[in-house]
């Protein structure tokens, strides 16, 4: 019965409403937590595994000696090597393909590459219109390297401690 | 028989093995890199390393150690794995770190022995030595740094292989492998030291960097670049043929495979014939199967059956010249023959065609007459079997025929059939088996009737075919030329020769069977190929049919010891390209002879019951030796005295499929470079 009469009271007094109204209130007063991509974004790792990208040495020369240990490595069997002697005789990858599409962002093919070659880097703004353009070859990769070098860099140098 | 154990277990061994046969035996695995079963022990990687009681207090090199009586041998105390330790770590001090660019990782001794055998990391902190490279030709690879001095080149290339080409130079640190003035390596055998190399000192120069061991499939065939049949293993990624690497066989090749039968495997990627093609207006025009089948059909149906004729090529398996033959059997074509270069052989008994001491008989022979032939360029892992005879000693050898280097000594006995002459009255000899190796080159030339009546009577004077011991030895150059001859693909009553067929109007239609090794652009004739490559024979045809190479068909290869051997497909046939059996059955329906097979089971199966000995897979019929009838062997006419001249000139450039290849181009330019500087 007493606990009838409670209820009826606040009913009366439109606490529950005014508690309501208060909470709202309070956060819309308290900072935002949403992200207004992309002009603005979240923390990141170093070790986030993003769009692949094969790098190069400072001189120019591209790292990758075609020793396959990443088509080996890769449970999804996306990457696919072809490899010849080049003109002055160094051991170099013909084709170097990575199908984007397949690809299940493990890591395990720059955990495998012992030349730092293929990295995944930090990038993940490649969305496409067609599945054909995810199917990135040596050019495309080598071009992502170029671009992303930077930020690559930093981020195996940041993690260098760790491995 | 003497007893020794190994960790504890009693284990019985032949006296004269070594501790680390006897190990083996038990089942123990040892490391090693210098020891090798086929070469001489040099017992210096030190890799083998055991501890043997009764002994000093000390490891023991197991590789080079008799085992004894009673001996007590230890392959897991602590002494031993120490000792391996030790030595590997050695060992890798000046190996350069470079697996990821070597062609030898992943299978790499000294990378696998390094897991099983060796520490966790290395206190070693000086600099590494490095090593120049050395030029050894366009098959051999060097990156002399990974050289851990094993010596089991050296020991191949004086000891087998019979040409002292390469050797070690220097001491200690500075000890060097290298080759006599930087020149390539002149042996038909020498891809086999890159398969001896432990670690990836020697590699495959024409395959360099082209795949990795674990990608690749790895089917079984049978080598058609010889008449041997060298056990293979084809190694395939996709749709193309990486390499071919020998398979061990004790009766044939051993584990040896020569130069071409290992590095012509790049020609099936080249000049293929992908498509079917008709000759309009003179110019050759792809066309569909259908568009080329009516084409034959209609010019062998317009034609009598007396002018066509069927020429069988030297890489056929015997399956499509089975079906060749019972489709133009049934037409009543007479005109067949499998022998291009005219050999005479193909009537008379069996045996007269076959090695029949077999290749494995080489080590029992005691006197071996070489007719005609140069195994070293015709079969040249036959020829290193007649060198390690010839080594063990106590073996007359004689040579009637082309004087040259077959890497060990022998008795010149002439140039010509009359050389032969003396041996003909020279009556019953007393070797206990002797034999006689006839080469093509005896065989194919106008009068070889009269040449073959003589040898056989002189094998039959001299008693080289007795209960027991059958030295009656025909050695053959192409791989489908026995096969041809058991199923009797030679002239019917009245027919003509491959010589006679291609003759200016001799026929209408030609048919070849893959046959490229004889000249047809005089015979005017309808020509018609069937074959995998655009060599010789597509060049002057008027209809080609694209058929499948040996590393593309399931196929049947009688090698020149009369044995069957069964070779699987590794890939398939390029383009539209089929296998060459069911071209011909398709053909046989737009010819209104239907052939009674639809599956290669069903066409196998009329084989071995039209030719029982088809049906002995493996089997070579000479390892029962019969006594068979010497007198008739050859026929009568006049003898020139013309020398016998060499069957194989050009050991690289005998089929269409080394002719293709880059790697075998390359090789023979290097070869007849030589001889020129050599006859200079």
């Amino acid at each position: 019965m007493m606990q009838r009469i409670g209820q009826a009271i606040r009913g009366a007094a439109l606490l529950d409403f005014v508690g309501a109204f208060g909470l709202a209130l309070k956060i819309m007063a308290a900072p935002k937590k949403t992200v207004i991509y992309p002009n603005e974004r979240g923390p990141q790792s170093p070790r986030f595994r993003g769009e692949h990208a094969l790098r190069r040495y400072p001189s120019g020369e591209e790292r990758c000696i075609a020793c396959k240990l990443c088509e080996a490595v890769c449970p999804a069997q996306a990457i696919y090597i072809e490899a010849e002697p080049r003109a002055d005789g160094s051991r170099r990858t013909t084709r170097y393909d990575i199908d984007m599409v397949k690809c299940i962002y493990c890591g395990l093919c720059q955990e495998a590459c012992p030349v730092d070659a293929i990295v995944e880097g930090p990038n993940t703004e490649y969305a496409t219109e067609t599945r054909e353009e995810l199917y990135y070859d040596k050019a495309r990769l080598l071009d992502n390297g170029d671009r992303w070098e930077r930020e690559i860099a930093r981020n195996l140098e940041m993690d260098a401690a760790f491995r | 028989m003497p007893i020794a154990k190994v960790n504890g277990v009693e284990v019985e061994f032949e006296p004269g093995m070594t501790v680390l046969q006897v190990a083996e035996l038990a089942g123990e695995e040892i490391p090693r890199f210098c020891y090798h079963e086929r070469l001489s022990i040099a017992g210096n990687c030190r890799m083998c390393l055991v501890e043997v009681k009764p002994g000093p207090p000390k490891p023991q090199a197991s590789c080079a150690l008799p085992a004894a009586e009673n001996q007590e041998i230890f392959t897991n105390t602590p002494m031993v794995k120490k000792a391996r330790e030790g030595v590997m770590e050695f060992l890798l001090i000046n190996h350069p770190l470079d697996c990821p660019i070597c062609d030898q990782g992943g299978e790499c001794d000294l990378q696998d022995q390094a897991m099983g055998y060796g520490r966790d990391d290395s206190r070693y902190g000086e600099n590494k030595r490095a090593v120049e490279e050395k030029e050894m030709g366009p098959l051999i690879k060097t990156v002399m740094t990974r050289c851990i001095q094993c010596t089991r080149c050296v020991r191949f290339i004086t000891e087998v292989a019979g040409v002292p080409e390469i050797g070690l130079i220097s001491r200690g640190e500075d000890v060097e492998i290298t080759t006599y003035l930087g020149a390539a390596v002149t042996s038909e055998l020498s891809g086999n030291v890159n398969d001896l190399c432990p670690v990836g000192a020697l590699t495959h120069k024409p395959w360099a960097f082209n795949y990795r061991p674990w990608e690749l499939k790895k089917t079984q065939s049978i080598d058609v670049m010889d008449a041997l049949g060298s056990a293979v293993r084809i190694d395939s990624r996709g749709a193309q043929v990486l390499r071919a690497l020998p398979r061990i066989n004790e009766d044939i090749n051993e584990e040896w495979l020569s130069d071409k039968s290992r590095y012509a495997v790049d020609g099936l990627g080249r000049q293929r014939l992908d498509r079917p093609y008709v000759r309009v207006n003179g110019k050759l025009s792809p066309a569909t199967w259908g568009e080329a089948f009516a084409a034959v059909a209609a010019k062998i149906k317009a034609t009598s059956p007396d002018r066509i004729g069927v020429i069988a090529g030297d890489l056929q398996d015997a399956e499509s010249m089975k079906a060749a033959l019972d489709l133009f059997g049934s037409l009543g074509v007479k005109n067949l023959d499998c022998r291009q270069d005219g050999t005479v052989l193909g009537a008379g008994p069996r045996e007269s065609w076959l090695f029949n001491s077999t290749i494995a008989g080489i080590d029992e022979a005691d006197a071996i007459m070489i007719i005609g032939a140069n195994p070293r360029l015709e079969a040249p892992v036959l020829n290193a079997r007649i060198r390690r005879r010839w080594l063990k000693g106590d073996v007359l050898i004689g040579v009637v025929g082309e004087q040259a280097d077959l890497t060990y000594d022998y008795n010149y006995l002439g140039a010509g059939p009359e050389s032969l002459k003396p041996f003909v009255k020279h009556g019953a000899i007393s070797k206990q088996k002797p034999m006689f190796i006839i080469g093509q080159g005896a065989l194919n030339r106008p009068d070889s009737g009269a040449v073959l009546k003589m040898i056989a009577q002189a094998a039959a004077g001299m008693g080289l075919v007795k209960d027991g011991w059958n030295g009656w030895n025909v050695l053959h150059t192409a791989a489908a030329r026995v096969g041809g001859l058991d199923l009797g693909f030679v002239p019917g009553a009245g027919g003509l020769t491959a010589g006679q067929m291609v003759k200016p109007g001799a026929l209408d239609v030609l048919f070849l069977l893959g046959a490229d090794e004889i000249e047809t652009s005089a015979s005017g004739a309808f020509t018609v190929y069937l074959g995998s490559h655009g060599d010789r024979g597509a060049h002057k045809a008027d209809v080609i049919l694209p058929g499948a190479a040996y590393t593309e068909k399931n196929g049947l290869y009688v090698n020149t010891e009369g044995r069957v051997q069964m070779g699987e497909r590794a890939v398939f046939p390029k383009g539209e390209a089929k296998e060459d059996w069911s071209i011909l059955r398709a053909l046989s329906d737009h010819l209104g002879a239907r052939l009674p097979y639809d599956s290669l089971d069903q066409l196998r199966r009329k084989l071995f019951a039209d030719h029982p000995t088809f049906g002995q897979i493996d089997f070579a019929p000479g390892s029962i030796p019969t006594v068979f009838d010497l007198s008739a062997v050859g026929d009568g006419g006049k003898l020139s005295d013309a020398p016998f001249a060499a069957a194989v000139t050009a050991f690289h450039l005998t089929n269409p499929i080394a002719r293709a290849s880059v790697t075998m181009a390359e090789c023979a330019a290097l070869a007849s470079g030589a001889a020129k500087m050599a006859a200079e």
